[in-house]
């Protein structure tokens, strides 16, 4: 119990500065991928300090505990994650998280929030399967729902699931807010409903967010550590290989392809779930 | 100390401008200039800028779309207005729906000059927004009230007293 509670602490204490960075390295590489120099990769910090010491602008009371149930929920599907929990409860609370999100975008007027919370719904919907085929793919390649058995596994996850690796790569653009998938939300100015899903949230309130989604990026990115490591001490450091690679992969797409439209995230989403991940798991159905 | 100094977020609205200083304010986030390496960002939402961007003058149409923007900013905040139109009309002063510069229907901290403005001359107005933000960031921690308000008050009170 005292190691739960302890790995949890550590999550808590530590994921904000990883997560902070990280999202600051990304606007340095990207600003490199486009031929300009780029701020500083402590932007990130500076901006929530910026943002915490400013007016908030409360449009209702409601909005405002929501976003803090959404920053409350992420923090428990992280903690729930790094103590090695059960990766079902992980993804459900992952989901609550996002509700509460949607939720406090809907409670306010605002067309460009109202029509954020739709796209994030839809959002959600296309890759809450294959979150699911995720689990399921653990489950079968190492017997348990448990992360901390996954991890003690003889052979790591991957080698039984390249096919539901990809196609959890494939929603990984959605979860980070990535182009071509960025459609509730944009890092990137002038999108066409302002700032979707965060249209109406100002200072402190905004900031919530952003911490939130350094927590939520922290424990995505673990995910797909998750496929890699086993009982082998290496597979630690080539689990942290293939994060890196996939975190510069993830901002390649986001600098080399355009937006699309809902309707196509929705089908493509479903279709890479359906093939690879389907596949994936009919295959390991028969052989095991 | 210094908070917002390294974060200023920007709004870029364009009244009736004839497109050219806006061409040149988009110019300050191409690679030549790069901006955001000052950790500016180009918002699109009033609601997360600290400094609000006009360019061209005021017209009948545009006058609430200014004012609200303006109402939806979060404190501190501070105006610049970009280009001769943004500060009296400009080219465009004797048309029959310009009203005049910026200054007609919200407070303007600070003028660009050019037709069309440089972008030198716009980073070297938002370097001047930023301290001013700050100013008003100190403003309002020392006396409770925003630097803006108070000046309003105080605007309005002299105009009682001279009438
Ligand atoms: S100041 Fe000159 S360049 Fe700028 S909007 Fe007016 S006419 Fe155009």
């Amino acid at each position: 119990m005292l190691e739960v509670i302890l790995r949890g602490l550590v999550f808590i204490i530590a994921a904000p500065f990883v997560g902070g960075l990280l999202s600051g390295i990304d606007r340095k590489i990207t600003a490199r991928m486009q031929g300009r120099r780029g701020p500083s990769i402590f932007q990130s910090f500076y901006d929530v300090r910026k943002l915490l010491s400013k007016q908030v602008l409360i449009v209702n009371s409601l909005q405002h505990m929501l976003v803090w149930g959404f920053l409350i929920f992420v923090v428990f599907t992280g903690v729930l994650f790094f103590a090695g929990e059960d990766i079902l409860l992980v993804i459900f609370s992952l989901t609550t998280a996002v509700m509460f999100m949607v939720m406090a975008s809907y409670s306010v007027n605002s067309p460009f929030s109202a029509m954020g919370s739709q796209r994030e719904l839809i959002q959600m919907m296309s890759y809450e399967p294959m979150l699911l085929i995720s689990a399921v793919g653990f489950y079968m390649a190492t017997g348990t729902f448990n992360i901390k058995g996954i991890m003690q596994a003889n052979i790591p996850a991957i080698v039984y699931l390249p096919g539901v690796f990809a196609g959890f790569l494939y929603i990984l653009t959605v979860k980070l807010g990535k182009s071509p998938f960025d459609l509730s939300n944009s890092h990137h100015a002038h999108q066409e409903m302002v700032k979707g899903i965060t249209t109406e949230m100002s200072g402190s309130v905004f900031a919530l967010i952003e911490i939130a989604h350094w927590y939520e990026n922290v424990f995505l990115l673990g995910i797909v550590g998750l496929f890699i490591v086993s009982n082998q001490w290496w597979s630690w450091i080539i689990a942290g290989i293939v994060i890196l690679i996939t975190f510069f992969l993830e901002i390649l797409i986001d600098n080399t392809s355009a937006r699309v439209k809902w309707d196509v995230m929705l089908k493509t989403v479903w279709a890479i779930t359906l093939v690879v991940g389907g596949i994936n798991i009919f295959i390991l159905d028969i052989i095991r | 100390m210094a908070k917002l100094k390294k974060s200023p977020w920007i709004i870029h609205y364009d009244g009736s401008s004839c497109n050219g200083c806006d061409i040149e304010v988009l110019a300050c986030l191409t690679p030549l200039y790069d901006v955001e390496r000052f950790g500016v960002i180009n918002t699109g939402n009033p609601k997360h800028a600290d400094i609000l961007l006009i360019t061209g003058g005021i017209n009948a149409q545009n006058k609430k779309v200014v004012e609200q923007i303006y109402q939806q900013m979060p404190e501190p905040k501070v105006v610049v207005a970009v280009g001769i139109c943004a500060y009296n009309g400009g080219i465009f002063k004797e048309c029959y729906n310009i009203l005049g510069g910026v200054d007609k229907v919200i407070p303007v901290d600070i003028y660009v000059p050019g037709c069309a403005a440089r972008p030198e001359s716009i980073i070297d107005g938002v370097v001047q927004a930023v301290d001013l933000l700050e100013m008003k960031q100190d403003y309002f921690e020392k006396n409770g009230i925003s630097y803006n308000k108070a000046m309003k008050n105080k605007n309005e009170s002299n105009k009682e007293n001279e009438s």
